[in-house]
């Protein structure tokens, strides 16, 4: 034996390491699985120029421009038409609760001011809460409306269709005039920080116990498991409501995010998404055999929890399979419950559609919870 | 419920654990206010019985009451009038001394609970540290604190797992004057330990061997059916003699006690033909004695196949 450095003793050292690395399967499962997942969702489920999405035009001028105006917009890409209608109030009302992100309104008299020559307007509203979303798509409309209403301009009409454009394209950018990207994001951390801190919170809640020895001492007290479920979430509730309170003092007195709706709706459904993800946390932790793993599960939730959600990608951009799985995540919808509330000023019922998703998993997670806790040690 | 039942009655209690078998099929029957010892090597089944009888493991088969109640249906009930101390210290150690009492005599629903946590740290002569942390505790405070909190709620059944592993001698002849204490007041308790002094102080021991019981009764029963006969060797040469002495026909095993071999085996005569080659070598004197609890155990492990994993 000699004091200095031991090649053979380098060799021992990395000879344990990469036999505990492999015992270690689910790290191991992770340090593959994670960069898996992120190339699959960078790769095909992000996409910075949206495309299809919904679009609801309302005419109150029926006839064959109209009728080429919304062809023209279905057959691009960008937009999906999902509904027609005569009243411009129900164009807003989807806007609202978020069923459509832009509205076309082709106004009366439309058909007759082109023919005499005049330049009707076209009158587009976008919901600017997600600034980038919708760029590409607004930058395309008068293009787009142009080259489908040329078909209609012949005879008499066709000098019109080459001229200047014959229709004047106004945009409303709606609950975000000023395009301000702090007024998208900085609500949106809100459902970011939570789904971080609250899984990671509870999903130790167990496994802390079991690496301590202490579990097995809970199991042999008359303690029932929704009691200790109860015990253990219950703290964290407290924590998830002053992270809100802190987040949206400095939202607003430092970013001015604008607050419009109701601070009761919006406190109400933050403590639902609250409790879904410490259920969610509370799953982790009844699996998680050391808090090394209840680490590595909470990072494989919150990684798509980030990306699919519309937090930094626009939700619409997603190929359909990737927006399933954002509409499973309660963080999507707080999202948009967020948004709504603060820039839209939304009420109950728009976003009631984006808050039972969040009972029924908190539900679920909840039942997985209670079932997959284990009153023995088997 | 008659007066005399069993604290502890089941029969065919099994637990495998995939293709292992841990509980083979044991039966034990411990009548009330009776300290039971539990030996056997390490591995063979003995903390898995405990948490089988307390309901923290679910017995593969088997039946059977404990305190009266069926122990595979009604573990809830158990639990609320056992005490169960784990091998390893299971409470909180990053709560303090009294802030763990609290929360056990919570949770068990004890009336009169600061008087009753008060008492018992006065009782463990805790008082003045009631508010260090339990982690900050040496083994053996550790130890006692951790069977004043299992008994807080004044159970029935006492099940300790190896209660007294890595504690000073003092400390384990308190505790055992604790248990004694307890016993004398009407609680039934099974120990599982490694040390024969312990089972010595026990009323009956259960040896149990590969999750077989293979041995059990009072100390002298358990020495009687061994059926072993046990000779000495002292002297300066003793220690060179134990190599030579083991595979000899009639030798089952021989170990040392002290400085003394101890040789054991069934047959007097091919032990006497063993040691005959030595009786004239001056430095030693061979003796015979009566074998100890501790070769019956050597023995019992060697037939049965020794230490499990």
């Amino acid at each position: 034996m000699n004091g200095g450095f031991s090649l053979a003793r380098v060799f021992a050292m990395l000879g344990k390491e990469f036999i505990q690395m492999r015992r270690d399967r689910l790290t191991l499962g992770m340090l593959i699985g994670i960069p898996l997942m992120q190339l699959f969702l960078f790769g095909f489920a992000i996409n910075m120029v949206p495309r299809h999405l919904a679009t609801v035009v309302s005419i109150s001028d029926p006839g064959p421009f109209s009728d080429s105006i919304v062809a023209a917009l279905a057959n691009s890409s960008y937009f999906d038409v999902v509904k027609a209608t005569n009243s411009p109030q129900e164009a807003r009302r989807m806007l609202a609760d978020g069923s459509a992100s832009f509205a076309v309104e082709i106004p009366a008299n439309f058909s007759r001011d082109l023919v005499r020559g005049a330049t009707p307007e076209l009158l587009v509203e976008a919901d600017a809460t997600d600034p980038a979303a919708g760029s590409y798509a607004l930058a395309a409309i008068p293009n787009l409306v142009s080259t489908g209403l040329r078909n209609d301009l012949k005879g008499p009409l066709a000098s019109r269709a080459f001229a200047a454009p014959p229709v004047n394209v106004v945009v409303h950018q709606l609950y975000n005039p000023e395009n301000i990207t702090q007024y998208n994001i900085v609500p949106g951390l809100l459902g970011v920080i939570l789904t971080m801190t609250m899984v990671m919170a509870t999903s130790i809640a167990l496994t802390r116990e079991r690496e301590r020895g202490t579990y097995e001492n809970l199991l042999a007290m008359p303690t029932r498991p929704v009691e200790i479920m109860i015990g253990k979430i219950t703290p964290n509730i407290f924590v998830g409501a002053f992270q809100s309170a802190l987040i949206l003092t400095v939202a607003k007195f430092v970013f001015h995010v604008p607050m419009i709706g109701s601070f009761g709706l919006l406190a109400t459904t933050a403590m639902i998404y609250i409790t879904a993800l410490l259920a969610v946390g509370y799953t982790i932790s009844t699996v998680a055999q050391n808090q090394m793993q209840a680490m590595q599960m909470t990072f494989f939730f919150f990684l798509p929890s980030i990306m699919l959600s519309g937090f930094i990608f626009p939700f619409h951009g997603m190929p359909q399979w990737a927006q399933w799985i954002g509409e499973v995540m309660p963080i999507t919808h707080f999202l948009r419950i967020v948004r709504g509330i603060l820039l839209k000023g939304d009420g109950f019922g728009e976003i009631w559609p984006d808050v039972w998703p969040m009972i029924l998993f908190l539900f679920v997670a909840g039942t997985i919870a209670v079932r997959r806790f284990r009153r023995t040690l088997d | 419920m008659s007066t005399h039942q069993n604290a502890i009655d089941v029969r065919g209690l099994t637990k495998h654990f995939g293709k292992k078998t841990a509980v083979n099929n044991i039966d034990i029957a411990v009548p009330e206010g009776q300290v039971w010892g539990f030996l056997g090597p390490n591995g063979s089944g003995k903390t898995t019985t405990i948490r089988m009888l307390c309901g923290l493991l679910n017995a593969d088969a088997g039946e059977g009451t404990c305190l009266g109640y069926d122990f595979r249906s009604q573990s809830e009930q158990i639990k609320r009038e056992t005490g169960y101390m784990t091998q390893r210290f299971s409470f909180w150690e990053d709560l303090s001394i009294r802030e763990n009492l609290d929360f056990v005599a919570e949770v068990y629903g004890l009336p009169r609970r600061r008087a009753l946590v008060k008492q018992t740290l006065e009782k463990l002569g805790l008082e003045s540290r009631q508010n260090q942390l339990a982690g900050e505790l040496s083994g053996g405070w550790k130890q006692r604190l951790a069977l004043a909190a299992c008994t807080l709620h004044s159970p029935k059944l006492l099940l300790l797992d190896e209660p007294t592993a890595g504690v000073d001698p003092k400390a384990r002849r308190d505790f055992w004057d604790e248990i004694h204490m307890l016993s004398g007041q009407g609680i039934t308790v099974l120990v599982s330990t490694h040390y024969m002094d312990e089972a010595e102080r026990c009323d009956r021991i259960v040896y149990i061997s590969y999750g077989d019981i293979v041995a059990r009764g009072t100390v002298s029963e358990i020495i009687a059916q061994s059926g072993l006969v046990t000779f000495t060797i002292a002297g300066d040469d003793a220690r060179q003699l134990a190599g030579r002495l083991r595979g000899l026909p009639g030798v089952v095993f021989v170990a040392f006690f002290g400085a003394v071999l101890h040789v054991s085996g069934y047959d007097r005569t091919l032990l006497e033909k063993a040691l005959a080659p030595y009786r004239a070598d001056p430095g030693l004197t061979i003796g015979e004695t009566t074998p100890s609890l501790e070769d019956v155990f050597i023995q019992l492990q060697e037939k049965t196949g020794g230490a499990n994993v």
